[in-house]
C-alpha cells in the first residue's frame, strides 16, 4: 500500500471566467502506517488537493497513485451526515458489513454510544464530526482522508478529538492524510508533514518526525513547532501558518 | 377539534344560504343527504365513486412514476433538459379540455383514452416540481457517497430519494387535486359511468340535490385520503427534521 502523488498543476475557473493557480506542483508519497500532514495557510488549495486525492476531481496535470481497490474514508471539514437517517444508519450505510462488536468498540473510543438514534440536526458539530469520523473508521479503510478535522472546535474539545484520532490510527494500518493549517496537530499527529505555500500551493518541505506519536513529549511538540514556523517564515513568505 | 368546528361552520353557512336562496337552487343539507342515501342504497353511489377513484389511482400513478423519472433526468442532465423543455412548456399549457377532446377523437370513447387524457394533463407539472427537487440535490453528500463507493442503488436509496421526497410529496398532493378535477371532466365528456357522468346527467335534469350528493361524496372520500394517507406520510417522511411542521 502506497500513495504516490505528483501533480504539477491544478487551475481553477471562477464564476467571472478568471483563472487561477490552485497547486503548482507538489509532490509526496505515503506508505501504509503512515500520518501524513499536509500543512498550509487557509485558503492555499489544500481542500482541492484533498478533492484530487479522493478521485473527486479530475481536471489537473500530473498523477496520483492509489493503490487499486483501495477503500478511502473520508471526513470532510463540513460532517456531510444523511440529516435523514440516525447516527447508527449513517455509519452503517456505508459500512453495511460492519460487525457489532466493532461498531461498538468504535462507537465507545468516540463516545457517540448514547447517541446512536439521533439524527445529525440534534448533534453539536464536535459531535457530528466524530460521527463523520466512525463513519471513516467504520469501513476500515485503507487510505483515510481528514480535512481539518478538528477546525472550529473549543480546545479541551479537539485535543480530545485529537487522542481519539490518534488512538484509531494507530489500531490499524491505514495511510492517513491529514489536511490542517494548525501547527500544533501537526506536531501532535503526523509521521511525515508535509509543507505547503500560500496559494497556488506548493511543497515547501518534507518534514519526517522519527519519533512515534505517543513518545511525543511537550519539549519535543515545541521543538517540532518552531521547526515548521521557521521553515514557512523562512520561505518565501511572512505569513503566519496557524 | 378544530376540524369538526370548520365542518360545522359549512353546514351552518350552507343551511343559511339555503333559507335565503331557497329550495330550487340550493337545497338544504338533509334533502341532499336523502339524495345520497337513495344513491347509496341503490349501489349506484358505490360504483360511480369506486370507478372513478379507480380511474384516479391509475392515472395518477401513471403520471407520477413517468412524470418523477423524467423530471429527475431533465434536473440531472442538461442534454436531456434542453431536450424536454420545450415540450414541457407546451404540455403545461396545452388545456386539460383539448387533450381531453383529441384523446377521445384519437383513441375512441375508451377507457385508455380517458386514463392517458387525464395522466398527461397531470405530468408536466410532476416533472416540472421533479426537476426543482433534482436541480436542488445537495453535491457534498453526492462526492460523500462516491468517495465512500456506495453502490448506485443504496445511494439513490438512502442519499437522493429523501432529499427528492419533499418535492415528491408537493407533486402528490397538487397532482392529486389535479386529477380529482380533471377526472370528471373526462367521464362527462365520454364515460358511461363515474361521478363526473352522474354529474352530467344531474345538470340535464337540473336535480341540484343529486348533483350536490355526487359532489359532496366525492369531496369526503378526497378527505379522507388526504388524512389517512397523504398526511401521515408526509410526518413520516419529515421525522428528521428537528421541528416538523
Amino acid at each position: 500500500m502506497r500513495l504516490d502523488v505528483d501533480i504539477a498543476s491544478k487551475k481553477f475557473r471562477n464564476a467571472a471566467g478568471e483563472q487561477h493557480d490552485v497547486i503548482a506542483g507538489v509532490a509526496f508519497a505515503l506508505d501504509a502506517g503512515e500520518v501524513g500532514v499536509l500543512v498550509g495557510p487557509s485558503g492555499c488549495g489544500k481542500s482541492t488537493m484533498l478533492r484530487i486525492l479522493a478521485g473527486l476531481d479530475h481536471d489537473f496535470q500530473g498523477r496520483v497513485e492509489r493503490p487499486a481497490g483501495a477503500r478511502i474514508g473520508i471526513v470532510f471539514q463540513e460532517p456531510r451526515l444523511l440529516p435523514w437517517r440516525s447516527v447508527e444508519e449513517n455509519v452503517r450505510l456505508v459500512a453495511p458489513l460492519a460487525d457489532e462488536t466493532k461498531l461498538s468498540a468504535l462507537f465507545e473510543i468516540l463516545e457517540l454510544n448514547e447517541h446512536r438514534k439521533h439524527f445529525p440536526g440534534e448533534l453539536s458539530l464536535g459531535l457530528a464530526r466524530r460521527v463523520a469520523l466512525a463513519r471513516a473508521f467504520a469501513i476500515e479503510p485503507d487510505f483515510l482522508i481528514l480535512d481539518e478535522p478538528l477546525a472550529s472546535l473549543d480546545g479541551a474539545l479537539a485535543a480530545r478529538l485529537r487522542d481519539q484520532i490518534a488512538m484509531l490510527v494507530d489500531g490499524r494500518s491505514v495511510m492517513t492524510l491529514l489536511v490542517t493549517h494548525d501547527v500544533d496537530d501537526a506536531a501532535r499527529l503526523g509521521d511525515r508533514l508535509f509543507l505547503l505555500s500560500p496559494r497556488p500551493a506548493r511543497v515547501v518541505a518534507d518534514l519526517p518526525i522519527r519519533t512515534p506519536r505517543r513518545a511525543r513529549g511537550d519539549a519535543e511538540i515545541a521543538a517540532i513547532k518552531s521547526d515548521i514556523m521557521q521553515r514557512i517564515n523562512g520561505g518565501l513568505t511572512g505569513r503566519d501558518a496557524s | 377539534m378544530p376540524r369538526l368546528l370548520s365542518f360545522a361552520v359549512f353546514f351552518a353557512t350552507w343551511w343559511i344560504a339555503s333559507l335565503l336562496a331557497g329550495d330550487a337552487k340550493l337545497p338544504p343539507p338533509p334533502t341532499v343527504l336523502a339524495a345520497m342515501l337513495a344513491e347509496a342504497k341503490s349501489g349506484d353511489l358505490f360504483l360511480n365513486l369506486g370507478v372513478t377513484l379507480a380511474r384516479v389511482a391509475l392515472a395518477f400513478t401513471l403520471a407520477m412514476s413517468l412524470g418523477s423519472a423524467i423530471g429527475y433526468l431533465m434536473g440531472r442532465v442538461r442534454l436531456a433538459d434542453r431536450l424536454g423543455d420545450p415540450w414541457l412548456i407546451l404540455l403545461l399549457n396545452l388545456p386539460a379540455l383539448v387533450v381531453i377532446v383529441l384523446a377521445y377523437i384519437w383513441a375512441g370513447l375508451t377507457e385508455i383514452a380517458a386514463i392517458a387524457a387525464i395522466a398527461i394533463n397531470k405530468l408536466p407539472t410532476a416533472v416540472v416540481t421533479l426537476r426543482e427537487g433534482a436541480r436542488a440535490l445537495d453535491a457534498a453528500l453526492d462526492e460523500m457517497a462516491t468517495v465512500f463507493a456506495l453502490p448506485r442503488s443504496r445511494t439513490f436509496r438512502h442519499v437522493i430519494l429523501p432529499q427528492l421526497a419533499p418535492y415528491i410529496a408537493a407533486a402528490a398532493r397538487s397532482g392529486l387535486s389535479l386529477v380529482w378535477k380533471i377526472v370528471l371532466v373526462a367521464e362527462l365528456l365520454g364515460r358511461p359511468n363515474g361521478v363526473g357522468f352522474e354529474i352530467g346527467v344531474a345538470f340535464q335534469l337540473f336535480d341540484i340535490p343529486l348533483l350536490l350528493a355526487y359532489s359532496l361524496s366525492f369531496a369526503a372520500v378526497v378527505l379522507v385520503i388526504e388524512t389517512v394517507l397523504v398526511q401521515p406520510f408526509e410526518a413520516r417522511l419529515s421525522r428528521w427534521r428537528p421541528r416538523a411542521a
